[in-house]
């Protein structure tokens, strides 16, 4: 009896100080990024790790730190909507001493307080991707115009279409997201009609997601079968609207859209999946937002306003009067 | 001590020096681990960043654990019961959003924060009902109201995020000062609450009757504890403690949002756990899952202030989750 | 010891669809004594007691205590009347220490307002109680605050003991109380079962165990294919005659004597 007590707390010690271990190894063995000599920290909150535009995004502000020699802590919160994350990655921000903060919304009044507290501080708070509302709650943002970026999109769908009546299925991504709205209405201009035209066959929630987006088109396929132009909220979501109008044999007389410019995407376009994808630029975005933080605390002016990142549609179909890059073009400048 | 309470054993210790004794209590009593693990996270963090050990870092990590730290309360007395609650988080937003919609339509705000509260009450009843009266097991109740709350939320919101503007709905976030470190009201309120439920578990015949129950159901009912009526007001108080935690949320950031706190139900779960609570029910405190939040909250902060790459939070927390639920293994397997 | 039954049986029949189980079963204790009921499996040794402690209800008969009719509805009906049960797979909260297991259900609170207002358990005092409770049985025990895990087989057995003897005012019953024990440790529950006896409450014990019967049972209830087929006292009968009874061996009406004369 005793010694089996002996042996089963030995091993309970054995798990206690593997725990503690482990951060110790943590903090001495991976080094810290290196701190540069004149000690400029940039923050950097992007909505999630998972997604690839986000991740591209990341890598951008880290390159381009690196080159300036600042330093740069990138947090990012943990899934769509997790404010309480990027709320908690601005204060500890502030905490560690950053000059300026970079930060993709995850809804655009979700983080106000915190980035309210980090301006006080007199820390330069920058949006990146999506702007916050109002706009003036930061300094200065750098994103695409995504309505800008949905026209375009409509306005090819409406080129690629001809002179057929159109049917048009939506594929939206989360109702009420800021990106989403702009996207969505921007489409509806560019093709020319307005919300509630009975042009409109259907819509789709699909959270941007390629298995959503396929089950989406499925549905609306059956109860339309007379659709014939697609609206994606991005390439995962036309994707799988792909996978479905290829097992509908529809795949060859229906035009599929779709905005974002991953190059997952620009492929599709390549392969003829996508008839056409509009791209944007976070690489952009995220090394205009840390010149101007570095810029600023090297005793430039501080920055201000908003500033379109750009927007550019790319396809291997174009039509005279748009304007439009090809894929190989589009391979060389997409992220992800 | 806050806690420790009837439920820890003090096992008869047979012809030892006082060092083995110590170290073996240490082993045996998951709290202890948990309270080592996290004055040696301090430690490291306090000797590698001289911005941890600041009292506006403190109290900022604590506004960080408040609204996990609050859903772990409810999620304490619901594995105490040998149950699991994944719908805690689910619950929480439906609180705010219901809140924050009244509010919007123009009620005064105290009635509508107590409908929110007693609405939130009344989803833990009927999973305290489906549980005692239909005996299902409690992760398939919470799994399955978990996804209605979620869509009855969406449904109520519209999918859409917005701010709460009003001053008693986001009062929790108001601070006093203590010295040079701001404590908010959510945290005094967090406080209270951990006291309050800690005293219902320690001092009153309802805790030693939940801790009974989760330990030896069919002891409990044969000594004529009214397990169903114990069960009901198990889940009624935490679902009423999620409540609370909306309004505590609304402090911390004032915006309704449908798509947030998607990962508290797990991050609650793993806070208990790391606070030594064991997932069989019947074993465990309050100051366990107490520590388990601090221990979350100060490896996010101190790894974000070391520039560490987030993930490695991730991955800290996944071993920590898997080295407490070894160790309440061990010694159950001892014990029983 | 009173010559008046503290609790009486008469014709206690029961069935669960077409299978009789019990078939106008008599049965008796009085209080100081330990009154075992044998049998084999299937005899009704269990729906027997069930139906005392008013976890069944008998399709007929009647149950009186102390002389008048009693009819209960559920074990707390029972335990209401000062009729406590010992189950057979051990009632404690293992996690739990020994003072709480005791009073598990029937927690005292603080005098005053407290007790009264703020629910408050009344610590110290139920350790004090649980200790003499324990003293008063002769039953050694670590320091009271224990969890009941850190305990023996036996000395667990002794703590759901104690707790049905320190609540009954008539009668305890136990349900195989030493089936999971070794020999040392069932010596203590034997004693403890001689210690709550001479406190002078009734004792119904089931035990397949025949020495265990032999060695602390003032008279002997044996059952078999739902009948009482003897009432008989270690004195009066040998284990061989009883196991014979028990499994048919020997005919019933062979070895079967008037209860009047099996009187310890």
């Amino acid at each position: 009896m005793s010694r089996t007590i002996e042996t089963t707390s030995r091993r309970g010690w054995l798990a206690l100080a593997l725990i503690a271990a482990l951060p110790t190894s943590l903090a001495t063995g991976l080094a810290s990024p290196a701190r540069s000599a004149d000690g400029i920290l940039v923050g950097l909150v992007t909505k999630t790790e998972v997604n690839p535009y986000f991740v591209s995004l990341r890598r951008a502000a880290e390159a381009e730190a690196r080159a300036r020699g600042v330093r740069l802590i990138a947090r990012a919160g943990k899934f769509d909507g997790d404010n309480e994350g990027q709320v908690a990655a601005i204060e500890t921000l502030i905490s560690a001493g950053a000059r300026g903060i970079l930060i993709t919304p995850n809804n655009s009044t979700g983080p106000l307080g915190a980035i309210a507290k980090a301006r006080k501080a007199g820390i330069v708070v920058i949006a990146l991707d999506t702007a916050t509302d109002p706009a003036d709650a930061v300094d200065a943002t750098y994103a695409t115009d995504n309505f800008q970026a949905g026209v375009k999109q409509g306005r090819y769908a409406r080129h690629a279409l001809g002179s057929k009546a159109p049917h048009l299925a939506m594929l939206d991504g989360t109702p009420g997201g800021t990106v989403d709205t702009f996207r969505h209405n921007g489409f509806l201009q560019g093709f020319g009609i307005k919300e509630g035209d009975p042009a409109v066959a259907g819509k789709q929630i699909t959270n941007g997601a390629q298995d959503k987006g396929q089950t989406g088109m499925e549905n609306l396929l059956s109860a339309h079968p007379d659709i014939n132009v697609v609206y994606t909220i991005n390439e995962p979501a036309a994707e799988g609207a792909y996978a479905a109008l290829r097992a509908a044999g529809r795949e060859h007389d229906v035009v599929l859209t779709s905005i974002d410019g991953g190059c997952l995407g620009v492929k599709y376009v390549k392969r003829g999946a996508i008839a056409a994808t509009v791209m944007q630029f976070p690489a952009k975005m995220a090394k205009a937002g840390v010149d101007a933080v570095v810029d600023f605390a090297k005793g430039g002016s501080k920055p201000s306003g908003l500033h379109d990142t750009g927007s550019a549609t790319i396809t291997d179909h174009p039509f005279p009067g748009l304007d439009q890059h090809d894929t190989a073009w589009g391979l060389t400048k997409c992220w992800g | 001590m806050l806690g420790v309470g009837e439920a820890t054993s003090t096992v008869a210790t047979p012809r030892t020096g006082v060092g083995t004794r110590l170290l073996r209590q240490l082993a045996l009593n998951p709290v202890a681990g948990s309270l080592f693990t996290l004055l040696l996270f301090c430690a490291i963090f306090s000797a590698t960043t001289h911005t941890f050990l600041t009292p506006n870092n403190l109290s900022l990590i604590v506004q960080q654990s408040v609204i996990v730290g609050a859903l772990a309360v409810g999620e304490t007395l619901v594995i105490l019961s040998a149950g699991i609650d994944l719908a805690n988080g689910a619950i929480c937003v439906l609180g705010t959003i219901v809140a924050g919609k009244l509010v919007d339509a123009g009620y005064p705000a105290l009635p509508c924060l107590l409908a929110a509260v007693a609405l939130c009450t009344a989803v833990g009843a009927v999973a305290g009902l489906l549980v005692s009266r239909l005996r299902l097991p409690p992760f398939i109740v919470t799994l399955g109201l978990l996804g209605i709350v979620t869509a009855a939320t969406r449904l109520i919101s519209q999918g859409g995020a917005f701010p709460v503007m009003d001053d008693l709905l986001a009062w929790s976030g108001n601070s006093l000062r203590i010295g040079s470190a701001p404590i908010t009201y959510g945290t005094i309120i967090l406080a209270g609450l951990y006291l309050l439920v800690w005293y219902m578990l320690t001092q009153t015949a309802w805790g030693t009757q939940v801790y009974a129950l989760g330990n030896n159901p069919e002891a409990a009912r044969l000594v004529g504890i009214p397990v169903r009526r114990r069960l009901l007001s198990i889940y009624s108080l935490a679902a009423l403690i999620y409540g609370v935690a909306a309004w505590l949320a609304l402090g911390r950031i004032p915006n309704a949002d449908p798509n947030a706190l998607q990962t508290a139900n797990l991050d609650s779960i793993t806070a208990v756990v790391i606070g030594g609570t064991s997932l069989f029910g019947g074993r465990g405190s309050l100051f366990g899952t107490l520590i388990g939040t601090l221990i979350v909250g100060v490896l996010r902060n101190g790894l974000t202030l070391e520039g560490i790459d987030p993930l490695w939070q991730d991955l800290v927390t996944g071993i920590l989750v898997i080295a407490a639920v070894a160790l309440d293994q061990l010694t159950r397997r001892r014990r029983t | 010891m009173s010559d008046l039954p503290v609790l009486e049986a008469r014709g206690i029949t029961k069935s669960y669809g077409h299978v009789a189980v019990l078939h106008g079963v008599d049965f008796e204790v009085r209080a100081g004594e330990v009154m075992a009921i044998v049998g084999d499996n299937g005899a009704g040794k269990s729906t027997m007691i069930k139906t005392l402690c008013g976890a069944v209800q008998p399709d007929a008969g009647e149950i009186l205590l102390d002389g008048a009719p009693v009819r209960f509805a559920t074990p707390l009906d029972a335990r209401a009347s000062g009729i406590e049960t010992v189950y057979q797979d051990l009632a404690v909260a293992p996690a739990l220490d020994i003072a709480s297991n005791l009073f598990l259900g029937r927690e005292l609170r603080r005098a005053g307002p407290l007790g009264r207002v703020f629910r408050m358990l009344d610590k110290p005092r139920m350790r004090a109680e649980a200790q003499r409770h324990m003293d008063e049985l002769r039953f050694r025990l670590p320091a009271i605050t224990n969890a009941v895990e850190a305990l023996s087989g036996g000395q667990r057995q002794g703590v759901a003991v104690a707790r049905a003897a320190a609540f009954a005012r008539r009668l305890v019953i136990m349900d195989e109380p030493t089936a999971a024990l070794g020999v040392r440790e069932t010596g203590q529950v034997l004693d403890l079962i001689r210690s709550v006896r001479d406190r002078g409450l009734a004792i119904v014990l089931i035990s397949h165990n025949m020495p265990n019967v032999f060695e602390v049972a003032d008279r002997i209830h044996v059952m078999r294919l739902g009948r009482r087929v003897m009432l008989t006292s270690p004195k009066q009968s040998s284990m061989a005659d009883i196991v014979g009874l028990m499994t048919g061996a020997i005919p019933a009406h062979a070895g079967a004597s008037q209860p009047e004369e099996a009187r310890p």
